[in-house]
């Protein structure tokens, strides 16, 4: 073994990456609030039933289902440019994973509204409760307790998804240390000091939210 | 030669080529999936054996494939193994980060399947005489796979649709032959679509198969 490891460009360099981590939570944020409230009309368009709309919302998730992330994310950023419209780095991420989290999120609330009996519904509207108070009281929360476990992984996903953008160009944490490791060729190490940062981010929300749930579902 | 004539559009033999394309990505699926099953099931068994001792250990190490993007596990391991003084193709490269990826998402399958198995049906299956391989074999399998069948294909799918990230390393997969293809042709749009139909092929099939498979098991 004739390679000598050099840390120091990567501690020298670490103030950078940790902002370069926020810039990705950033986006893997911004990314997952739009995603929620896009799958959420996405399940509600998909289970109304009308004709006119549904396959548009059915072709939205197979396509974000089924195919990479990665190509998606290239559409957004190539693709578009052939009707002339070209996004910014960022644009491009956030587009490409917001379409991605809203995909798979749709099907997660289809999931967690058909987990709500609908005799539940009219034991509240014949209660004297209205649409309103029926929604807030008796179907969200429910819905919420099926859907939060699944949110907690889409939100780690994107938070993963979000690395991609190195290859289209944007400088988040993965594109950083692409930028990074490229200027002073220690790949390995500024490489490896990213997978401690993602790691520790990940971790980060997976406790974040456990400690959500138990103020959330106490009962 | 003038500027014109080194772009050329899409033509038919450019299908050919994204087939041979396609074919590498199933190919390095495959493998993925298949080995990274199979190691999969194994850690999955350790980890229901062993419980907390495994949890702090393997079970430690399997998450940190989980938690790090695939993207810069690749990367990572593709600059280590010079380091360590083997010289690896993108291929190999790519196909060990895939199937240690894999395992590692089938390992938290596979102890959910264990652990679907009720204790009793176990310890009934001892006391008729059964062996613990034997208890493994004809009792825990066939009552697992049943339980977690439709979380082990949307690994599988997972897989097939990450593997698109060995482009990264240079191995020319489907998604690299896109590139390769938008370059010459500067038709963006049309081939990006074109790929999205060959990924949209190859794992929408499967997608539906288990959906079935799952609907069929729940009679018996």
């Amino acid at each position: 073994m004739d390679y000598t490891f050099h840390w120091r460009p990567v501690f020298r360099k670490l103030p950078d990456l940790l902002q370069a981590g926020l810039v990705t939570m950033e986006v893997a944020i911004l990314a997952m609030l739009a995603g929620v409230v896009l799958g959420l009309i996405l399940a509600l368009v998909r289970m109304s039933g009308m004709r006119s709309i549904t396959w548009f919302a059915v072709g939205w998730i197979e396509l974000a289902r089924n195919t990479p992330a990665l190509l998606q994310l290239f559409f957004f950023g190539f693709g578009l440019g052939a009707f002339g419209i070209h996004l910014s780095p960022f644009l491009i991420v956030l587009c490409g994973l917001s379409f991605n989290n809203a995909g798979y999120l749709a099907e997660t609330f289809r999931g967690g509204f058909n987990a709500v009996p609908p005799t539940q519904v009219k034991a509240a509207r014949s209660l004297g409760m209205t649409a309103t108070q029926t929604y807030l009281r008796i179907i969200i929360p429910q819905v919420l307790r099926v859907v939060y476990h699944p949110m907690t992984n889409q939100m780690v996903w994107s938070v993963l998804m979000s690395s991609l953008a190195m290859l289209v160009g944007y400088r988040e944490l993965a594109g950083e240390t692409q930028f990074l490791a490229s200027k002073t060729y220690r790949i390995f190490e500024f490489f490896l000091a990213t997978a401690i940062i993602y790691y520790v981010i990940v971790k980060l929300i997976i406790g974040g939210s456990r400690l959500l749930s138990w103020r959330l579902f106490r009962y | 030669m003038d500027a014109a004539s080194v772009f050329t559009g899409f033509q038919f033999s450019d299908l050919r080529f994204l087939a041979d394309a396609a074919g590498r990505t199933l190919l390095i699926s495959v493998l993925a999936i298949s080995i990274g099953t199979m190691l999969g099931c194994v850690f999955g068994w350790m980890l229901s054996v062993a419980r907390i001792a495994g949890d702090a250990t393997l079970g430690l190490l399997l998450d940190v494939f989980r938690s790090v993007p695939l993207i810069i596990q690749l990367i990572l391991f593709y600059n280590f193994f010079p380091i360590i003084g083997f010289n690896v193709s993108p291929f190999t490269a790519g196909t060990i980060v895939l199937v240690f990826y894999t395992s590692a998402l089938v390992a938290a399958v596979a102890r959910g399947g264990i652990d679907a198995v009720p204790l009793n049906t176990r310890r009934a299956a001892r006391s008729l005489g059964m062996t613990y391989w034997q208890d493994l074999r004809y009792i825990v399998w066939p009552i697992g796979l049943r339980a977690v069948l439709p979380s082990w294909a949307g690994v599988a799918l997972g897989v097939l649709k990450d593997s698109a990230l060995v482009s990264v390393l240079g191995y020319v997969e489907l998604l690299r032959a896109s590139q390769i293809l938008i370059t010459r042709t500067q038709e963006p749009f049309l081939i990006l679509a074109v790929v999205g139909a060959f990924y949209f092929a190859l794992s929408f099939p499967i997608s539906r198969i288990t959906a079935r498979l799952e609907r069929r098991w729940q009679y018996d």
